[in-house]
C-alpha cells in the first residue's frame, strides 16, 4: 500500500523568485522623514526633545512596516520591523554607557595634570594636590588581591574541571555561584571582622582591602577558569596521555596554554570588577590624605574612595574637591581601559595560532 | 622491541554496563591485527583497554587479563602511566596540539615528560620520526609553523610520528583514516606497512578492504543486540577471514549481508 504525497491546493502558493522589493535605502529615507518630523514638532511647536526622539521613532516603525507589508508582503515587513526593534534596545543599551564615559571625560579631564598625578593630598586645602597616594593604594591593594586570587582561583577550577566529581564538587561549584552574588560591602565587614580578631577593634590596613577584594574576584576567575578548562577538547587530553604524560602534567602543559587566553581574560574581567569597589575598602583599608606603601600598617587611600570623600566633603571652596572627584573616576576608568587592552594583547600572544 | 599481546577473558565495563565480554585473543608482534565489526560492538573499547585508555572514563573498569611479554598490564604494582609511554595510540580524528609548532608537536612526547635532552638529539628524534610517518619531506621548511595549520591527512601523519617519536612497543590505531580522502589514506596504509617491521600494530577499522589491506590477522566483533555486550566471534588470518571464515556472522558481514 503507498499513498503519494500530495501538494495540498489551499497551502499559501510560494513567494515568486522576483517578488516586488522596495528600493535598498528605503528605511534611511524613511528614518530621515520621521527624524524630520520630530524635529519640527520639537523646534516650531517646541515639544520635548525626548517626547520627539520616541515619536520619530513610533514614526518609523509604522510607517516602514506598512510600507513594506503594501509592496513587500508579510515577511519583510516583520522582518523590517523586528530590526527596527532590535536596533533600538541595542541603541538604548549603549546610551548610558556612552554618557557615562561622556559625563566623566566633560568633567574629569580638566583635573588631569602632572600635578594631579605627582602629589598627594597631604597638608592641601583648596586648590593643588593630586591622586598619587590613591593611584599607588590601588595598585596595591588590587594587586595584592590578584595575587590570593589567581592562584586559588584557577586551581579550584581544575580542580572541578579535571579532578572533581561527585557531592564536593556539586558543593563547591554552588558555593562558588553564592559567592559570585554577595554583596560587597559583606565582603568588607567579613575582612574587617577577621582582622579585628587577631589586631583589635578599629583595625584599618590595606592587606585587609586586598582579603575583602579577593573574595569577590575568586569566585569570578574560578567561575572562567572552569568554563575555559571545558572548552578544551577531551581528545587533546587523550592525545597528551596516550603519549604516556603523566595527568599533571597533560594539565600543566596542554590543558592550560589551550585555555589560557580565556583564562587570562577572566582574570582581567575580575580585576575590573574589584578595582571600582567603594564599600568594603571604606570599611577595612581606611582614607588617609598621605602616601602610604606599606599594606600592613595605616590606612590606605585607593581611588574610589577619594572619589567619594572627595565628593562627600569637596572642603573650602569646594568646586577643587568636585573636580578632583572627576579626575580619580577618570583615572579608574583610564586604568581598566589599560588593563582591557593589556588582557586583549595577552590572550593574542598566548592563544593557539592556526593560521599556517 | 615490538611486543606480543595475550588477552584472556576478558571482560569490559561503564559503570555496571557490560560493554565487551569474553575477549580471548593473542596478539603477534611485528604483525598488524586489524579489528572488524559493526558500530557499537565495542572494538575501540577494547582498543582502548589496551593501553589503558579505558580506566580514564568515569566508572569504567576492566576484568580478565592482558599480558603483555609476560607482564599483566593490569598488575596492582603497574603504572599506567608507564603503560602508555610503551603502548602509542593514534585517534579517529587528527589531533595535534594547538598551541604548539609541528616541531614541538613531534617530540611533544619527550618535551612533555620533562626529559632534557640536547637540542641536537632532539633533531635527531623529529627527523627519524617525522620520516618515519613519511611527513618530513612535506613540512622540512616549515618546522616552526603550528601543527593544526596542516591539512587533515598530514595532520594525522603528525600524529603517528608523534606517537612513534617516544618509540613505543605496540601502536594502536582507531579508525585512523576514517576522517581522511583516498589519497591521504593511501599514503598511511603505506606506513602502517612499513611501520609493521618494528612495531606491534592493532588497527580498527569499518572500512573492510582496509583490512584486508594493511593486516595479516583480524578478528570479527559483533553484539546480539542493542544493549547486548559486543563479542569477539572470530579470529585469524586474514586471507581466510575473507575467504573462508567459520562462522556464519563473520560470512554475512564480510560479504555485506547485514551491518
Amino acid at each position: 500500500m503507498t499513498t503519494t504525497l500530495q501538494k495540498d491546493p489551499s497551502a499559501p502558493t510560494e513567494e515568486p523568485l522576483d517578488a516586488k522589493q522596495l528600493p535598498r535605502l528605503v528605511n534611511w529615507y524613511v528614518l530621515g522623514g520621521a527624524v524630520v518630523v520630530g524635529g519640527v514638532l520639537n523646534l516650531l511647536l517646541g515639544w520635548n526633545l525626548a517626547g520627539c526622539a520616541v515619536l520619530a521613532l513610533i514614526l518609523y516603525l509604522v510607517a516602514i512596516y506598512v510600507l513594506a507589508r503594501v509592496v513587500e508582503g508579510r515577511r519583510k515587513a516583520t522582518n523590517r520591523l523586528m530590526t527596527g526593534l532590535v536596533t533600538t534596545a541595542f541603541i538604548l543599551a549603549l546610551l548610558p554607557l556612552v554618557a557615562v564615559v561622556w559625563t566623566v571625560v566633560d568633567n574629569g579631564w580638566g583635573a588631569l595634570s602632572a600635578e594631579f598625578f605627582s602629589s598627594s593630598m597631604r597638608n592641601v586645602v583648596g586648590e593643588g594636590g593630586g591622586i598619587y597616594h590613591a593611584i599607588w593604594g590601588t595598585i596595591i591593594i588590587t594587586g595584592l588581591s590578584t595575587l590570593i586570587s589567581v592562584p586559588i582561583g584557577i586551581m579550584t577550577g581544575i580542580y572541578l574541571v579535571e579532578y572533581g566529581s561527585g557531592a564536593l564538587a556539586r558543593q563547591i561549584t554552588f558555593l562558588v555561584d553564592v559567592m559570585t552574588g554577595i554583596p560587597s560591602i559583606v565582603a568588607g565587614l567579613f575582612a574587617y571582622a577577621l582582622f579585628e580578631l587577631f589586631f583589635g577593634p578599629g583595625i584599618r590596613m590595606g592587606i585587609g582591602g586586598a582579603v575583602a577584594l579577593s573574595l569577590l574576584m575568586t569566585p569570578i576567575i574560578i567561575r572562567s577558569t572552569e568554563e575555559m578548562l571545558k572548552l578544551v577538547p577531551d581528545e587533546l587530553r587523550e592525545a597528551s596521555l596516550a603519549l604516556g604524560v603523566p595527568k599533571w602534567r597533560t594539565i600543566v602543559k596542554v590543558v592550560l596554554p589551550t585555555a589560557i587566553a580565556g583564562i587570562v581574560t577572566g582574570i582581567t574581567i575580575g580585576i575590573a570588577r574589584v578595582i571600582g569597589e567603594t564599600a568594603p575598602l571604606l570599611i577595612i583599608a581606611g582614607s588617609t590624605d598621605s602616601v602610604n606603601f606599606n599594606p600592613f600598617s595605616e590606612q590606605m587611600m585607593t581611588l574610589p574612595v577619594f572619589t567619594y570623600f572627595s565628593y562627600k566633603q569637596p572642603g573650602v571652596p569646594p568646586e577643587f574637591g568636585i573636580e578632583r572627584a572627576w579626575g580619580a573616576a577618570l583615572v579608574l576608568i583610564l586604568i581598566v581601559l589599560v588593563l582591557n587592552l593589556v588582557a586583549r594583547l595577552v590572550s593574542y600572544w598566548f592563544s593557539p595560532k592556526v593560521k599556517s | 622491541m615490538a611486543k606480543s599481546i595475550d588477552v584472556s577473558d576478558l571482560n569490559l565495563y561503564y559503570g555496571d554496563f557490560l560493554a565487551v565480554k569474553d575477549v580471548t585473543i593473542p596478539i603477534a608482534a611485528r604483525s598488524v591485527t586489524a579489528f572488524i565489526g559493526p558500530s557499537g560492538c565495542g572494538k575501540s573499547t577494547f582498543l582502548r583497554a589496551l593501553n589503558r585508555m579505558h580506566e580514564l572514563t568515569r566508572g569504567a573498569r576492566v576484568e580478565g587479563k592482558i599480558m603483555i611479554a609476560g607482564k599483566d598490564l593490569y598488575g596492582t604494582e603497574v603504572d599506567p602511566v608507564a603503560v602508555r609511554h610503551q603502548i602509542g595510540m593514534v585517534f579517529q580524528r587528527p589531533n595535534p596540539f594547538p598551541t604548539m609548532s609541528i616541531y614541538e608537536n613531534v617530540i611533544a612526547g619527550i618535551r612533555l615528560n620533562g626529559t632534557r635532552m640536547k637540542k641536537s638529539a632532539a633533531d635527531d628524534i623529529a627527523e627519524r620520526a617525522l620520516r618515519g610517518a613519511n611527513l618530513w619531506n612535506e613540512v622540512k621548511d616549515r618546522l616552526s609553523r603550528p601543527g593544526a595549520g596542516l591539512s587533515g591527512g598530514q595532520q594525522q601523519r603528525l600524529c603517528i610520528a608523534r606517537a612513534i617519536a617516544v618509540e613505543p612497543e605496540v601502536l594502536l590505531m582507531d579508525e585512523p583514516c576514517s576522517a581522511l580522502d583516498p589519497i591521504s589514506t593511501g599514503a598511511i596504509e603505506d606506513l602502517i606497512h612499513e611501520l609493521e617491521e618494528q612495531y606491534t600494530i592493532v588497527i580498527v577499522t569499518h572500512n573492510m578492504q582496509q583490512a584486508a589491506r594493511v593486516s595479516e590477522t583480524t578478528a570479527f566483533f559483533n553484539l546480539q543486540g542493542v544493549g547486548e555486550p559486543g563479542q569477539l566471534v572470530e579470529y585469524g588470518e586474514t586471507t581466510k577471514i575473507f575467504s573462508n571464515p567459520e562462522k556464519e556472522a563473520t560470512e554475512a558481514y564480510i560479504s555485506g549481508r547485514f551491518g
